[in-house]
């Protein structure tokens, strides 16, 4: 006996059993159309686990207070709780320091954040701001109202056929006049994963700072912004399986305690005179106001959620989600692959000969297939691959290879009902 | 439950891949743009008025397959009507998309229009079918903004 209770086991158990981590997800137990939800559109928002549900309704069921205000013991409670999910998110991040975190809405307000506060210091007449022909309306418009207000231009490094930035055009656009470079981790309509740490690299010894669009990057595993060298990230709680109206603005502490207020208010102030006011130190400058306490502890338990993922497993289980669905959508004469980077997150965007994206959305709903279709926030990457819309399925770790299948069969159906 | 052949009606896939009077008049007298941006429908809508008939009718654009065979429904029904049936038809095809699904419809005096029915079991769809139509609309009052019904 002692043998056999040293030897190992003969079935080890998997490292990520996704029936198992489905039933963590009560809207994937749903129907949609009368028939079992097949959930494609995480590139828009996720699904939440019981775990997040559970801990938000806690949170405002016993633990509900105003934070950094009363001097109670449940408003050091919601203050503790607060700041735990802060310290949660350093760690997701790999911060240096919990002070390097901002609370904010979601990735749309971290951008808009940073183009006010470092456009009206670091932005004069003539400096440039570095773009990708990538990214989505959100890290686009924020620099074009900035640009447009101090003078300054807008940059945009062109990709390829595949969607892959063209580095080498990349580095001719950088110069001593590009102050920021403001580029997505993972392209939401595309999939590609850019290289965050060669673009870091070749923007600092130009002495432009790089704040990086993590939203669709977080939903894929922890990032680690220290080994990128990033000045700043950017990421959206709901789709990193937490609560909407949440997200996380990470900046140096350099960066950081450089930039001017973005909106005054309470709590971002440390003395207020009607002839002058000093400003709290970050993160506390950047949240004016009552922030989302209980969308802040929320997203502190899908951290944890993640936190408990054998990142390792789940990133093979993408990887095989991705490839299956690239090769089985791939194979139907009628589709056509759009963004087909050779380093891509678990995203494929497709058209169908003679349909219209929408069209193709309403037939495969009727599936119970939810997939995203239209230009999702992203016109200028329609425009680049000459389509006035995509159908896109999107994959997070809770999907399998049934709801691949699913898609497909869907997907044969909008042929048949089209050639009728 | 809604039917997907009743929104993908055999006239509608027809009139999206083959769709009538697609094409740009030589002298139209009236003129509108219409175009819901989220979903991406544009269309284009010329008219020809003879007095108070429309004597030709055209359209350009794109989109999904309900716009478009929306749009082309439209520019056979309404050619040679005078503006005021013509309004008087926008009125009931309007009535018949945001009708409740179930309620009973008058589609007598519709003819090929009756194929649009089934859009109103499909909510987000309604404003695909009634784009062509608001914008016929614009036209006819010569509208100078361009129209959507996002």
């Amino acid at each position: 006996m002692t043998i056999a209770r040293h030897a190992p086991h003969a079935v080890p158990r998997p490292a990520f059993d996704v029936d198992e981590v489905r039933r963590d997800f009560p809207l994937l137990q749903t129907t949609a159309r009368g028939k079992p939800l097949v959930y494609l559109d995480n590139a828009a928002t996720s699904q939440k686990p019981h775990s997040v549900i559970a801990r938000t309704e806690r949170y405002y069921a016993a633990e509900n207070a105003n934070v950094h205000r009363g001097v109670y013991q449940l408003s050091e409670h919601a203050t503790a709780a607060y700041e735990d999910a802060r310290e949660k998110a350093r760690g997701f991040l790999n911060a240096a320091s919990a002070r390097e975190i901002v609370f904010v809405r979601g990735t749309t307000e971290a951008i808009n954040l940073v183009a006010s506060s470092f456009g009206h210091t670091a932005l004069q007449a003539g400096d440039e701001v570095l773009i990708t022909a990538m990214e989505h309306h959100s890290n686009i418009v924020p620099w074009q109202l900035i640009c447009a207000e101090r003078g300054a231009v807008l940059r945009v490094a062109p990709m390829n056929s595949k969607g892959e930035l063209l580095m080498d055009e990349f580095a001719r656009l950088l110069g001593p006049r590009t102050k920021l470079v403001a580029v997505a981790h993972v392209s939401n309509s595309l999939g590609t994963i850019n290289p965050v740490a060669e673009i870091v690299r070749l923007s600092h010894a130009e002495g432009a700072a790089v704040l990086v669009d993590g939203a669709q990057a977080a939903p894929h595993g922890p990032v680690d912004v220290r080994a990128l060298g990033v000045d700043f990230y950017t990421v959206s709680g709901h789709k990193m399986f937490g609560p909407t109206g949440i997200g996380l603005l990470y900046g140096t502490s350099a960066r950081l305690e450089a930039l001017p207020p973005y909106q005054g208010g309470g709590d971002m102030i440390k003395t207020v005179t009607f002839a002058k006011t000093t400003y709290a130190e970050p993160p506390a400058k950047f949240e004016a106001g009552t922030p989302n306490i209980a969308g802040a502890v929320g997203l502190g338990a899908a951290i944890d959620y993640l936190r408990g993922l054998d990142w390792d497993a789940v990133r093979a289980h993408e990887r095989d989600l991705l490839s299956y669905a690239t090769g089985r959508l791939g194979a139907l004469p009628e589709v056509t692959l759009v963004g087909t980077a050779a380093h891509k997150a678990s995203v494929v965007s497709f058209t169908v000969r003679g349909v219209h994206a929408h069209d193709v959305g309403t037939i495969v709903d009727q599936e119970g297939v939810a997939i995203r279709t239209g230009h999702h926030c992203t016109q200028p990457v329609m425009d680049f691959f000459g389509v006035p819309a995509t159908a896109r399925a999107s994959f997070a770790f809770y999907n399998t290879r049934a709801d691949v299948d699913a898609l497909v069969s869907a997907v044969q159906k909008v042929t048949r009902v089209f050639a009728a | 439950m809604t039917d997907l052949s009743d929104l993908f009606q055999q006239i509608i896939v027809e009139h999206n891949h083959s769709p009538r009077n697609f094409k740009k008049l030589v002298h139209p007298t009236r003129e509108a743009d219409g175009a819901n941006p989220l979903c991406g429908d544009e269309i284009k809508l010329e008219v020809e008025l003879a007095g108070d008939r429309i004597a030709d009718i055209g359209f350009q654009g794109s989109g999904c397959a309900i716009s478009q065979a929306s749009a082309s429904l439209l520019t056979g029904a309404v050619q040679g009507k005078s503006t005021a049936e013509a309004q008087e038809l926008f009125r009931q095809v309007h009535a018949m998309l945001t009708s409740a699904p179930g309620t009973p419809l008058d589609t007598a005096k519709l003819g090929k229009l009756a194929a649009l029915a089934g859009v109103r079991q499909f909510p987000v769809r309604v404003k695909c079918a009634s784009l062509p139509w608001h914008t016929l609309r614009a036209a006819l009052e010569s509208a100078a903004e361009p129209v959507t019904t996002e």
